[in-house]
């Protein structure tokens, strides 16, 4: 028997005005997996997002999370049920130091019932244990890094802190909004290696990207979405062969080509 | 001609104090730099009504401190969560409507009838506003605003608790002094414990609500029930100031949902500098008093009040407590460029 996926998205519509941003969306994801969605702009990929976890309401359709309908919930309680998200822009709280970002999840009722990243949330000091996450995701511990004000920080520690915000609720799944636009690629070759430990860490993720190379190398499942339909799905190598995918994404040119520029 | 190129150069002070750790204790001196500053302002407090002239005067710091209660509330609320509350007159008007009720129909010492007010002052107030608080910024501000002005007309025209005549008789405090050093006492214990509120961790969740409330929600958190319970701290507080301020005048009525109590802190607030906590405390020091000695002037107060008050806009936007702080905290020399 085929085990229940995690979340299931089923027949999701949402119209801005007259324009159908996502079109009967279906798919699902596996409890493990790492599912890849790729896009033109414009084509709905934040607005699925953006759906699936409460941020805007979805006109009609169901999104079900681990067997429980979380359509028309508020985002602060699908947070709650373990779906966490990061944001494309990135949306540290400016005015507070690195660390400082990593309490107010830690606060958060989830992590005071389940004890948030690795049971630090309710055991220990937050503070510490906010320093112990931004260790794990890339901030050295004994520099003053950690210490700055999340405002002054980079744009490569920025998503990172995006990140390690979602990891302190301790959360199943993370959908990353873009977590390596903007990023070199230096920063990026540092990322990689943290989002295949989540996927050792059990944890499911949603990932949308525009990096096709990158993004390729982690994800196990790729989805393609063109004006907010899905064009195709399937294993990297799948989507990438798919004539429908060339066309609309790539337009004429060659897919190596552009993963060479991307 | 010889024109000399110079810059403003700042150096923070070289004393490891201020990195709020155990460095503290590392010298007299050092211990001395961090804890003057608040030794002043405590003694200075407690000093402040010995040194007054007379009643009169005696009773502006009275009610100094009254307005400091209200401005620190105001800038917790919109410094720390983000919501710009012109109520400052609704959280007067029903601290002090309840005290006097409890007072005038129960017989209950001012001293029962104050804290009660506070607590269920900040219950009915957070009642009332939680459904604005999904609005933000200017919003907020306009509705809040609406509040004082509407419990007023509505007294008014019902001719409800006292209708325009206000309830008379309410009971005073046991004697002047300890109606001046409960104030006081009051502004300091809000000062200090609010400061340490913010840099708690329920405090930093406030203060996140108002860097990024989407982020807030995508941690887990409902952002309306922070709001609500900030609302309520602050309610709450300001009902208290309301409740002093009527066993003060012993009289409570539809003069304590005036605009003042809404414009004075805001004022107050920009003079000091928001978001320092001192700052409006001190900002109410200032603007008072020079209220007071403006009467000679009559109506043309509003003038020279107006004058000082866009002055300090005009050259100190940043406020006196912004601009003392970094005068204390740093040293600033002219270096040639």
């Amino acid at each position: 028997m085929r085990e229940e996926p995690i979340l299931r998205v089923i027949d999701v519509t949402k119209a801005f005005g007259g324009i159908l941003a996502l079109n009967r969306l279906s798919f699902h994801v596996a409890e493990g997996d790492i599912l890849g969605i790729i896009g033109p702009n414009g084509s709905g990929k934040t607005t699925v997002v953006n759906c699936i976890t409460g941020f805007i309401r979805m006109s009609s359709g169901r999104v079900i999370f681990r067997g429980k309908d979380i359509s028309g919930k508020a985002p602060h309680k699908i947070a709650d049920m373990g779906l966490a998200r990061t944001f494309q822009i990135m949306r540290p709280y400016y005015s507070l130091p690195a660390y400082k970002n990593l309490v107010i999840p830690l606060f958060s009722p989830r992590a005071k019932r389940t004890g948030g990243w690795r049971g630090g949330g309710k055991l220990g000091d937050r503070d510490t244990v906010g320093i112990d996450i931004l260790e794990e995701i890339g901030f050295e511990r004994d520099s003053y890094v950690p210490y700055k004000l999340a405002s002054t920080l980079p744009t490569g520690y920025q998503k990172r802190l995006e990140l390690a915000r979602c990891l302190a609720l301790k959360p199943d799944m993370i959908i990353c909004d873009e977590i390596f636009s903007g990023l070199s690629m230096s920063e990026i070759a540092s990322m990689v290696p943290l989002i295949e430990r989540l996927q050792m860490d059990g944890i499911t993720l949603i990932m949308i990207e525009h990096r096709l190379r990158e993004l390729f190398r982690v994800a196990n499942r790729v989805m393609v979405l063109n004006f907010g339909e899905k064009i195709a799905e399937g294993s990297p190598d799948e989507v990438m062969a798919n004539e429908k995918v060339k066309e609309a994404y790539f337009g004429s040119e060659e897919v190596e080509e552009v993963m060479n520029h991307a | 001609m010889n024109v000399e190129q110079r810059r403003k150069e700042r150096l923070d002070r070289g004393i490891k104090v201020r990195s709020d750790t155990i460095y503290a204790l590392m010298s007299v001196r050092e211990l001395a730099y961090l804890t003057l500053p608040r030794f002043v302002l405590i003694a200075g407090m407690l000093v402040l009504p010995l040194a007054m002239p007379g009643m009169y005067w005696q009773r502006v710091v009275s009610i100094v401190c009254i307005y400091a209660i209200l401005a620190l509330s105001f800038d917790f609320l919109a410094h720390f969560v983000g919501l710009v509350s012109l109520g400052g007159a609704f959280f007067i008007g029903v601290g002090g409507y309840i005290t006097a009720l409890l007072n005038t129909n129960f017989g209950m010492s001012p001293l029962l009838s104050v804290p009660i007010a506070a607590v269920a002052g900040g219950l009915i107030c957070t009642l009332l506003l939680l459904p604005c608080l999904p609005l933000r910024g200017v919003y907020f501000a306009i509705v809040t605003l609406m509040y004082p002005l509407a419990m007023a007309r509505i007294i008014e025209a019902l001719d409800i608790l006292g209708g325009t005549d206000g309830i008379m008789g309410v009971g005073s405090f046991p004697n002047r002094w300890v109606e001046q050093y409960l104030v006081i006492a009051m502004v300091l214990v809000f000062l200090f414990g609010i400061r340490r509120l913010v840099n708690q961790d329920i405090g930093l969740v406030f203060r996140a609500v108002k860097d990024n409330d989407q982020a807030v929600k995508a941690s887990g958190i409902s952002i309306t029930l922070y709001k609500a319970v900030a609302v309520f701290i602050a309610s709450g507080i300001g009902c208290l100031s309301g409740a002093c301020l009527v066993h003060i005048y012993m009289w409570s009525g539809i003069s304590l949902f005036a605009l003042d109590f809404s414009i004075l802190p805001i004022a107050a607030t920009v003079i000091g500098g928001s978001g320092t906590l001192v700052g409006p405390v001190l900002g109410c020091f200032i603007l008072v008093p020079i209220s007071e000695l403006l009467r000679a002037f009559g109506t043309l107060r509003i003038v020279f009040y107006s004058l000082i008050l866009v002055g300090f806009v005009v050259f100190r936007s940043e406020g006196i407590m912004v601009y003392g702080q970094r005068k204390y905290h740093q040293i600033e020399r002219w270096v040639k460029v």
